[in-house]
């Protein structure tokens, strides 16, 4: 065995009942049963279908839109144009959440209104009596284009001369980071490494398609059934709809997969306009080909860095250059850009450092949120840099990054103090370990490993002052309602702030009935993004459970006569802790707090750290609550005669700082494995002059069952997050170090780096083959 | 076009409906009400809309209508309930092979499929009958550790009988 795991420190978590064990998830036999209702289930008397027609071209002016044939079609209802909306825009949800900073006017239109900037732009809206009869009216719409030079590739559109697609230029966000003396920290370098990496688009493709439907009710107000990441969208939604805030209602469902896809609004406020207009319900349900075509796609990079480093394994100095494609519109690249910039120079001490970041637009499909936003494309690269530094300096990879990592006390890129655990050598020492034995090359199948480490943020950017609400009940025969506003994407978010609250108020997960993800009902808990929900609403609802929790022991301290401390709740009942037989049932206890009046209920709001903005000239300052850090290595075989990639073995180790369920975050982590090595290895959203050759699952292809092993997991448990219990973030963390570890060990397996994801056959062997002629031409 | 009268006998329940002759079997179960078979793409890449058509798994957006008059239909609802769940329905909601649950009634159909033919499958023969099933979230892992608890609860004598009062 080559690598050996890094002993731990001895960390003496609490004994807790029902946290950190891997109980059934509250909404795991409903979906396993068939009885979850997802967005696309439901439909109502008297229901509209609706339509949305799409721009076919990357860059036109829309000389003519004539609806009226579409408008006379009987069976139509409604048709809507730019013209019956004017100044409807798509604010994204940064600044609509709280409502505290409005960005520049390059906002997406609701509908395009004279030109179109990419394939898929919304045109037209159409509610028709049948689905048959709003395609149909599709069909009817004539429309006229006149193309309009675009821009296709983002290093074109910095270029002078270049067609703008927003006034002034094409840059839609930029970012800057200076850090001590980059030249200073250069001319103490023995060697200067530089490389630059590149990264394609990447689809989400969630298994459930965009789907919601909309009625206004007696009260005027627009309710919304969808399946959405974000609540919070109903003010953009009032804003652009034109109705106050309070008569526009979001009533989320179970969603089917979302990793920032459903984090944009989709088809929530083409349903509200299509239900003011109509006073009908509507329904509106995208095929898969439109959720390839409306909805945001991973940014693609273009990174360089410039590394120095002495000849003992020692980063003097880094700079890094990164170009991100945003598309068509900004939508939250501007964001996505920052977490880039910030995550660039990855987990390792870089004191002088220099990063320049750019997001172009472009007449491609507009890039947004993408599980890891931006943290895995700074990991491709940085991970990548390292171990080619380490080739360059002929050092060990873990051993040059064990000389650079960060630790605790240490600041990152924004100066900002590290304060919880840093287990990176940790983590890929355990990864590293568990792959064992290396298998042996046979015949034309080159074996090599990888690995990747890498730490990413949780939470969201502290001077988005976010805050979290959760609403924690006790009934009064024993059981327990929870009100929480947070969306469950699949992830286990809901079972997460159950599993806390029975731990807090001793109940059995199956006495919690929870409501969430309802703008009306639940409170506010903010966005189902940024890998937040633990943190946020994990602190929230341990708040309002513990603030009940005090309730019922102060009223069993004078039941029982006995010292508080000497009074704990479990298996729902209350009992003294040395003697276990004077007890009485939750119940019981509930019935005599509220005979004298003392509240069973509790709504708790938690703060996260608020901050100022950062230095925009150094871009120095707090921006994160708090880091996960982690690694993984994978093992793989390169056929070097066909260039297919085998992923022999997948080990993935992730400080989870405590895991509420272990079986959930095992879910995550080899699930966030499994899209990251897809990213690495076969995915590919392919743009050409504007248009999708991918459209659908036909083309775009992800990861079946037999395509890589499972990940195999190791948890571990610093204790040290700022999460309840001690918790750190793991959604999208889990996704980020899978690529750059695949990329690794196929530069292993057949010692060429190939600078480009995805590492499809083609290219493989395409680099071999240029290896090879090279090879043929120096004899 | 023309439609027909056909017949379709789901989880037990005997359906006489007029349907025109492009309509596909998801379509029509979707509109019967068997809302647990999931629409994932229409051109059967997902394997979300899996039922078993006279005990064989099919995507049923690629069967007309028409081609199941009379034929017995089971979706995953039909195998058993919140109150007597199918040892394959209980086994992933166990090992957490179930995530945002949209993949799940079409991979509990496709594992049904395997186990009625191969009561031990192998772990390669259970990756190879799930591979139509596409699922973003788990990484199969914990997919294919559902179906070998399940099959050792059924090997074990735990019920496997499709349960009557399946949805809707």
């Amino acid at each position: 065995v080559k690598y050996q795991a890094k002993p731990l420190p001895r960390i003496q978590l609490p004994e807790l009942r029902q946290v950190g064990k891997p109980l059934r998830r509250v909404d795991a036999l409903g979906k396993a049963v068939g009885a979850t209702s997802y967005a696309g289930d439901f439909t109502m008397p008297n229901m509209l279908h609706a339509k949305v027609l799409r721009s076919s071209e990357p860059s036109a002016r829309i000389v003519r839109l004539d609806v009226s044939q579409a408008r006379s079609l009987p069976g139509v209802v409604c048709v809507l144009t730019a013209r019956d909306l004017p100044g409807a825009r798509l604010t994204t949800d940064i600044p609509g959440q709280t409502g505290q900073k409005i960005r520049a006017g390059t906002d997406a239109p609701v509908l395009a209104i004279d030109s179109v900037r990419f394939v898929g732009e919304p045109i037209a809206l159409i509610a028709a009596e049948t689905l048959e009869l709003a395609e149909h009216a599709m069909e009817l719409i004539e429309i006229e284009y006149e193309a309009i030079p675009g821009i296709f590739d983002p290093q074109e559109a910095l270029k002078p001369g270049a067609p703008i697609l927003h006034p002034p230029d094409n840059i839609v966000a930029r970012w800057k980071i200076r850090k001590g003396d980059v030249t200073a920290g250069m001319a103490g370098a023995d060697l200067v490494v530089e490389n630059t990496f590149r990264m394609p688009f990447v689809e989400h493709a969630y298994l459930e398609p965009e789907a919601g439907v909309a009625w206004v009710d007696e009260q005027g107000i627009i309710n919304i059934r969808v399946c959405t990441q974000v609540v919070e969208h109903f003010r953009s939604i009032a804003r652009a709809v034109g109705v106050p805030q309070n008569k526009v209602r979001i009533r989320g469902t179970m969603v089917g997969g979302g990793f920032g896809g459903k984090e944009d609004i989709t088809v929530e406020i083409f349903l509200a306009l299509l239900a003011k207009h109509t006073l009908r319900p509507v329904r509106l349900v995208y095929t898969r080909e439109e959720s390839f075509a409306s909805q945001s796609k991973r940014h693609p990079f273009i990174i360089t860095h410039r590394t120095g480093v002495t000849r003992d394994g020692r980063i003097t100095a880094a700079e890094i250059d990164m170009l991100a494609d945003s598309g068509a519109y900004p939508y939250l690249s501007p964001y996505v850009l920052l977490y880039a910039t910030i995550m660039a120079p990855g987990p390792y001490r870089i004191d002088h450092l220099r990063v320049d970041s750019i997001a172009v637009a472009t007449n491609q499909p507009f890039t947004s949120a993408f599980r890891g936003f931006g943290g895995p494309q700074a990991c491709i690269a940085y991970e990548q840099q390292m171990d080619e530094i380490a080739k360059a300096l002929n050092m060990d990879p873990l051993e040059l990054r064990r000389i650079n990592y960060l630790k605790t006390g240490d600041t990152n890129a924004t100066g900002q103090v590290i304060e919880s655990a840093t287990w990176s050598e940790e983590s890929a020492s355990h990864a590293l370990e568990a792959l064992g034995e290396k298998s042996p090359d046979q015949g034309p199948l080159k074996v090599g490993w990888g690995f990747a480490s890498y730490f990413q943020s949780y939470g969201r950017i502290t001077w988005l002052h976010d805050t979290s609400r959760a609403w924690v009940g006790l009934e009064l025969d024993g059981t327990v309602v929870i009100r929480c506003g947070t969306p469950d994407l699949g992830a286990g978010q809901v079972n997460s702030i159950c599993q806390i609250t029975a731990e807090i108020l001793g109940v059995p997960l199956d006495k919690i009935t929870v409501y969430s993800t309802d703008s009306a009902v639940t409170p506010l808990a903010g966005t189902s993004t940024a890998t937040r929900q633990l943190y946020m609403s994990g602190n929230a609802v341990a708040k309002a459970a513990s603030e009940v929790r005090n309730v019922l022991l102060q009223r069993a301290q004078k039941h029982f006569e006995v010292e508080l401390e000497e009074i704990d709740l479990a298996e729902s009942s209350v009992f003294v802790c040395s003697k276990p037989e004077e007890c009485m049932s939750l119940a019981e206890l509930a019935a005599v707090c509220a005979a004298e009046g003392l509240p069973l209920a509790n709504l708790a709001q938690f703060n996260a750290p608020f901050s100022e903005g950062i230095d925009p000239e150094t871009g120095q300052g707090q921006v994160f609550p708090d880091f996960t850090f982690g690694a993984q290595a994978v093992e793989v075989a390169v056929d070097i005669e066909t260039g297919e990639v085998s992923v022999l073995k997948a080990v993935a180790c992730h400080d989870v700082g405590r895991a509420i369920n272990p079986a959930a975050v095992e879910g995550q982590i080899a699930g966030g494995s499994n899209q990251g090595m897809g990213y690495a290895l076969m995915e590919n959203f392919i743009v050409e002059q504007g248009r999708i050759m991918t459209p659908s699952l036909s083309e775009y292809m992800i990861p079946t069952s037999v395509d890589f092993p499972p990940t195999k997991v190791i948890i571990l448990e610093s204790g040290s997050g700022v999460g309840p219990f001690g918790a750190k973030g793991i959604g999208e963390p889990a996704l980020t170090p899978a690529p750059a570890a695949i990329a690794n060990a196929i530069a292993d397996a057949i010692g060429i780096r190939i600078h480009e994801l995805p590492l499809t056959a083609e290219r493989v062997l395409a680099a071999m083959d240029r290896v090879r002629d090279g090879t043929n031409r120096s004899k | 076009m023309q439609s027909k009268v056909i017949t379709l006998i789901v989880n037990g329940r005997m359906h006489q409906i007029a349907l025109n002759p492009n309509v596909t079997l998801l379509q029509a179960l979707r509109e019967l009400g068997y809302l647990d078979v999931k629409n994932g793409c229409e051109k059967g890449d997902c394997g979300a809309c899996a039922v078993l058509l006279e005990d064989k798994a099919v995507n049923s957006c690629l069967v007309l209508a028409w081609q199941a008059d009379g034929m017995e239909i089971v979706t995953n609802a039909g195998l058993g309930t919140l109150e007597h769940p199918h040892p394959l329905q209980e086994a992933f909601a166990d090992t957490d092979g179930v995530q945002c649950g949209y993949c799940t009634p079409g991979m509990i159909i496709a594992s049904k499929a395997l186990l009625d033919n191969n009561p031990h499958p192998s772990e390669q023969e259970i990756r190879q009958a799930l591979s139509g099933n596409l699922c973003r979230c788990t990484g199969y892992g914990q997919i294919i550790r559902a179906v070998q608890k399940a099959a050792a609860m059924m090997a074990a004598g735990i019920k496997t009988d499709t349960g009557e009062g399946g949805q809707p």
